[in-house]
């Protein structure tokens, strides 16, 4: 029995909103992965079509990786590990392109490693990106290496800190590492001023600062890139055990844009990725705050039914 | 009992208080690297049960006609054409240090078979699977993220600064403030909570992570709980 | 009750005699002029896994002396028996996760212990439980454990080795087969429990979508959102490691939980200790123009116990 109140406040405009949006309620979820899918493919397409990005502000966390790769004199020896597969490549590639290339450009002499089994083809394919394309007179052996992946996760970091041969005896080409030209003089880990990793989860960035620039004594800088979803946990070991962090595809954007200034010219499309993933995550992201903000106003719909009710 | 349980207990215990010695020890730090092996090695081997439950699984549903079986036909297949193809290294060329060795090669050259199931399956599928979470996440903020408290409010508030903190909109938003609120400008507002609250919070979980982490080995170490080896409690 | 002395004088007595031995290993290496067996560097660190292992050994001992302590109310553990009466009724399985990682990992340790709680409870009730892994080593693990506990619950013809299978060890693969799984056998539970990583909302939201109740317990902190916004109870950090002594309600168990806490408040005790002096030594240092020495050695000194080396903040 409504009466004469609640027959008025049942045809009120709020009362008809709030019955309007409660019908969302049920709202087929494969509505929403259609409207994520479009507001990460237009995006994509326009840039593919116009080539635009968006101006990037580097975070003091990203700068702290440029500067870190910066202060190293022509000729250091820099660890860089690819701890990452092709499923979080999408995130970690254009930094491990631009990481590369900035270490390429300042003529610093690149060791690669995988502690992730896909992890050695991830360095292979940077290395033909970058260095194989665009720096051809570098020589394999001399000016960079790749020692390829070995199992054991944090076992192999605890050998590294004393002897970076035992834990890698043959690089990814089957030859003896005792003979590469490039390790002459290192017998581990401490022994590089610098230790740069890509990390998408374990192993990665946290136990490489666990296990390895703990043990160091702050003697070993690291800096680190690592997926969105790891970088809280990550940030609180930056600046003290991490000199630098590259928190997800925003973290390279900035530092790309970084490195792009840095070199000056025309910047081939390939080390433009990262700033090109910035409008797709604009979009998902708006989208992702008003799913949120639609979300709550269905809730407060279904307050003023039942208050009303 | 004795095979069991307390066999495995004191196997147990006593690779797990070598393994602490070995962190502080210097002569025992090989035998810490000495255990890590065993256990890889352990691991691929079990990796034979593991993959002949996988057979038996998927052949057995094959054989009954279960719902889905069509599915157990294509893990079969696809398990077997990439142990074939790798462990027999079909397609690789020999390496040029030693042409006349056919199995000199490397499986995971590019241009190899195996090379090209990586990258033209391996790749793409995975890649798919971890874009799936854009979709869950959208859907997952669409049906969790209510304001039903004031904790949730607060939640809500720091989720927008950080989302749109993070992309151009922020910048779009509140670039206009002058330098002397640029604290409030968003972009500089997400790395604020990233550096104070996200950095207080996290260390806090990873201490007590942490102090769960010693007190469970402790348990285990002592014997104290045995409940990881089936059964409940110390039985 | 009058205080235990002999207790505490063998705590004294051990404690003495291992800082004793370390410190006589490092004379005998100064006199040898070898490298030192001892790791002088790691001192802090062996005092902290001392000072925790006493307090566990302690408050073991104080529970078996008829104090165990009192522990609160842990939501998603109440709700084990709930969610599995539920597929029971149901007439649909249980479906448990132990995580992604290997035997190694404490958090699969951690999530086998739970598994074979659960596995009891599910053979009480005549349920089945699914365990699909992700390594080798973890299905042998499964397999004991779930038989274990079919015979520890009087119910051996309940155990069914089919039901938990290898999978792959390939991250998104193994995510793929659960994902199917789920959609295809809709569970009425689904267990949560290890070290979980991009898999883990991929997870919660088929769980979702298919209408199962959820109980989610890891120690990965980059996961924890996702599970505690997509499932309906989720055991964080901490709470994931107590949960076999919180379901067995041992009073040894409970007594190592006791333990945690100590050693929390022994934390927290330094940290604000730290954070006091730090500010003191910065405010008085600001005022006065002269850093007050015995505040800057306190602030080292403090830093050095919880085992920073050198590493700056600046």
């Amino acid at each position: 029995m409504s009466g004469m109140g609640g027959q008025g406040a049942a045809d009120g405009p709020l009362q008809r909103a709030a019955a309007w949006l409660v019908r969302l309620e049920r709202l087929d979820r494969r509505w929403v992965f259609l409207t994520m899918g479009l507001a990460v493919l237009v995006p994509i397409l326009w840039i593919g079509l116009t080539g635009r990005t968006f101006p990037e502000t580097p975070t003091p966390a990203a700068q702290a990786v440029f500067d870190q790769i910066e202060r190293l004199p022509e000729g250091s020896r820099v660890l860089f590990s690819f701890d990452y597969d092709p499923a979080s490549a999408g995130e970690l590639q254009p930094m491990a392109t631009s990481l590369l290339r900035h270490c390429a450009a300042r003529k610093l002499k690149v060791v690669c490693m995988a502690l992730w089994p896909l992890g050695s083809n991830m360095a292979e394919r940077t290395i033909a990106q970058v260095i194989r394309q665009d720096f051809p007179d570098r020589r394999e052996g001399v000016d960079f290496a790749n020692l390829g992946f070995q199992a054991g996760n944090e076992g192999v970091m605890k050998v590294t800190l004393t002897d970076l041969r035992k834990a890698f005896p043959r690089d990814a080409r089957g030859q003896s590492t005792q003979d590469l030209p490039i390790l002459q003089g290192v017998r581990s880990v401490r022994d590089f001023p610098l230790l740069i990793v890509v990390g998408a989860g374990y192993p990665g960035c946290k136990e490489w600062v666990q296990y390895v620039v703990t043990a160091c004594g702050g003697s070993l800088k690291m800096v680190g890139g690592c997926t969105g979803v790891s970088a809280p946990q990550l940030y609180p070991y930056f600046p003290a055990q991490l000199s630098g962090l590259l928190g997800a595809i925003k973290g390279a954007a900035e530092y790309e844009s970084l490195v792009n200034s840095a070199m000056g010219g025309e910047t081939p499309p390939k080390y433009l990725e990262a700033q090109r993933r910035m409008a797709p995550q604009l979009f998902g992201h708006l989208l992702m705050v008003g799913l949120i903000v639609l979300g709550n106003l269905i809730y407060a719909a279904g307050r003023i039914r039942r208050a009303a009710a | 009992m004795l095979l069991q349980r307390t066999i495995p207990l004191w196997i147990a215990i006593a690779a797990g208080f070598l393994m602490l010695a070995s962190s502080f020890l210097r002569p025992t730090q090989g035998l810490g690297e000495d255990f890590a092996n065993a256990f890889s090695v352990i691991a691929a081997i079990a990796f034979v049960l593991g993959a002949g439950s996988l057979l038996k699984a998927n052949l057995a549903k094959v054989s009954r006609r279960d719902a889905g079986w069509g599915f157990a036909v294509v893990t079969l297949a696809a398990f077997l054409i990439t142990l074939t193809v790798g462990l027999f290294k079909v397609g690789v060329h020999p390496s040029p240090e030693f042409p006349t060795a056919p199995f000199s090669g490397s499986q995971q050259a590019a241009d190899t078979p195996f090379g090209w199931l990586y990258e033209y399956v391996m790749v793409p599928l995975t890649s798919t699977m971890f874009a799936l979470l854009a979709f869950f996440v959208a859907s997952a903020a669409f049906r969790a993220f209510r304001a039903k408290n004031a904790a949730a409010v607060l939640l809500l508030v720091t989720a927008f600064i950080m989302l749109l903190g993070r992309t151009f909109a922020g910048v779009v938003l509140t670039g206009w403030l002058p330098d002397w609120a640029s604290g409030l400008r968003l972009e500089n507002l997400s790395v604020f909570v990233m550096q104070v609250f996200n950095t207080a919070g996290n260390r806090a979980i990873i201490i007590g992570i942490a102090l769960g982490v010693a007190a469970t080995s402790l348990r285990i170490l002592l014997g104290v709980d045995r409940s990881w080896m089936g059964g409940g409690g110390r039985g | 009750m009058p205080r235990p002395r002999g207790c505490r004088w063998w705590t004294a007595v051990a404690l003495g005699a291992l800082l004793g031995a370390a410190r006589s290993a490092m004379a005998a290496s100064d006199a040898v002029d070898a490298e030192p067996v001892f790791m002088q560097e790691r001192l802090p660190l062996l005092t902290w896994i001392v000072c925790i292992a006493g307090a566990t050994a302690f408050f073991v001992w104080r529970s078996r002396r008829g104090k165990p302590p009192t522990i609160r109310r842990i939501a998603a553990l109440e709700a084990v028996d709930e969610a599995i009466g539920r597929a029971t009724e149901m007439g649909r399985p249980v479906l448990f996760i132990p995580g992604i990682q290997d035997m190694d990992n404490i958090q699969t340790v951690a999530g086998i212990t739970m598994l074979g709680r659960v596995a009891r409870t599910v053979a009480e009730y005549d349920a089945v439980v699914e365990v699909p892994t992700s390594r080798s080593l973890v299905m042998e693990a499964a397999r004991e454990a779930v038989q274990a506990s079919c015979l520890a619950a009087g119910r051996p013809d309940a155990y069914q080795p089919d039901r938990i299978n290898y999978i792959s060890d390939e991250q998104f693969a193994y995510t793929a087969w659960v994902g199917g799984a789920m959609t295809r056998e809709k569970p009425a539970a689904c267990f949560y429990m290890g070290c979980f990583f991009a898999e883990s909302l991929i997870f919660a939201e088929t769980g979702n979508a298919i209408g199962a109740i959820q109980i989610a317990g890891t120690a990965e902190s980059s996961q924890l959102p996702f599970f505690v916004a997509a499932c309906d109870y989720t055991l964080i950090g901490e709470e994931f490691f107590a949960a076999s002594a919180y379901l067995s309600g041992e009073p040894d168990l409970l007594g190592t939980l006791q333990a945690q806490d100590a050693g929390k408040l022994a934390v927290m005790t330094m940290v604000v200790a730290g954070a006091v002096t730090a500010t003191l030594a910065l405010v008085l240092a600001w005022k006065d123009g002269e850093p007050w020495p015995v505040l800057q050695d306190a602030s080292a000194l403090l830093q050095r116990a919880m085992g920073f080396q050198g590493a700056s903040s600046d």
